[in-house]
C-alpha cells in the first residue's frame, strides 16, 4: 500500500486497544448517545404504522375501525417518547452549527435554538389543525 | 491518482433533511394517531374526513416526502449505531443491505399505497 506524501511503509504496527461492546453502558453521557441515535428506530416504526393506517383507511370504515391493538399503543407510548428526545436533541445541534456574532458577541446557544423551538409549535399546531378538521 | 468517490454525502444528505422533517412532523403526528385517538383523549375525525383529507394531492405528496426521508434517516442512523455501538463491522455488507434495502422497500410500499387511492 503506497499512498501519497512519500510515507515508507516500514511503521510500526498500530496498537489498538479493544473497546468493549458494552462501551456505551460506560458512562451516561455515551448512554445517552445511544439513546438517541436508535430514536431513528422510532421514527422507523412510526412510519410503518402510518403505512398501516393508510393501509386500513383504503380498505374501508371497517378495516379502518379493527386497525387497533394494545401492542401498537404501549410502541406508540414509547416511540412518542423517543421522537420527542430526537427534536430536542436535533434542534439544540443548531448553535453547534451556526455561530451568530452580534457586537463581536456570540449569541447564546439558548437563542440560536429558540427560534426551532418556536416553529415546532407553530407546525405542530398546524398539523393538528388538519387533521382535527380545519 | 484520484480519490474513490463515495457516497455517504449522499446518504448522509438524506439522513440530514429526514432528521430535520421528522423532529418537526413526527411527534405530532404520532401523538394524534398512536396516542391520543386510540386512547380517547381526543374525538378521532370521521372515516370519511380522514379519507378526504388522505385524497388531497397534497397530503399524498407530504406524506410520500416523510416516509421517504425519515426511513432513509431511520438507515443511516441504524447503520452507524450498528457499527459504532455493538462493532459488528465484519457484517459491514449485511448491515448496509438491511439498512438501504429496508429503506427502499418502505418507500416504494409508501409510493405504491398513495399513488393507489381512488
Amino acid at each position: 500500500m503506497r499512498s501519497a506524501g512519500g510515507y515508507t511503509e516500514y511503521h510500526p504496527r498500530w496498537y489498538r486497544k479493544r473497546v468493549s461492546t458494552y462501551w456505551w453502558l460506560h458512562s451516561w453521557a455515551y448512554f445517552r448517545f445511544i439513546l438517541r441515535e436508535l430514536s431513528s428506530v422510532s421514527v422507523a416504526y412510526f412510519v410503518v404504522l402510518t403505512l398501516f393506517q393508510i393501509r386500513a383507511l383504503t380498505r374501508g370504515p371497517q378495516a379502518y375501525a379493527e386497525f387497533e391493538s394494545p401492542l401498537i399503543i404501549v410502541l406508540s407510548v414509547i416511540s412518542f417518547l423517543f421522537v420527542v428526545f430526537h427534536a430536542i436533541t436535533w434542534f439544540n445541534l443548531t448553535p453547534s452549527a451556526v455561530a451568530i456574532r452580534i457586537g463581536g458577541k456570540r449569541l447564546p446557544d439558548i437563542l440560536i435554538a429558540a427560534p426551532n423551538y418556536a416553529a415546532w409549535v407553530v407546525i405542530s399546531a398546524t398539523v393538528a389543525w388538519f387533521v382535527l378538521g380545519g | 491518482m484520484m480519490p474513490k468517490k463515495s457516497n455517504e454525502p449522499f446518504f448522509w444528505s438524506l439522513f440530514s433533511a429526514g432528521g430535520v422533517l421528522t423532529a418537526f412532523l413526527v411527534p405530532v403526528q404520532l401523538f394524534l394517531f398512536g396516542l391520543a385517538f386510540p386512547l380517547g383523549w381526543l374525538d378521532a375525525p370521521g372515516y370519511e374526513k380522514l379519507l378526504v383529507l388522505l385524497k388531497h394531492p397534497l397530503t399524498r405528496v407530504y406524506l410520500f416526502l416523510l416516509c421517504f426521508l425519515g426511513l432513509f434517516h431511520w438507515a443511516h442512523r441504524f447503520r452507524f449505531t450498528l457499527y459504532d455501538g455493538l462493532q459488528i463491522k465484519h457484517l459491514n455488507e449485511v448491515i448496509f443491505t438491511f439498512c438501504y434495502g429496508g429503506a427502499v422497500a418502505g418507500t416504494v410500499w409508501a409510493g405504491y399505497l398513495l399513488w393507489n387511492i381512488h
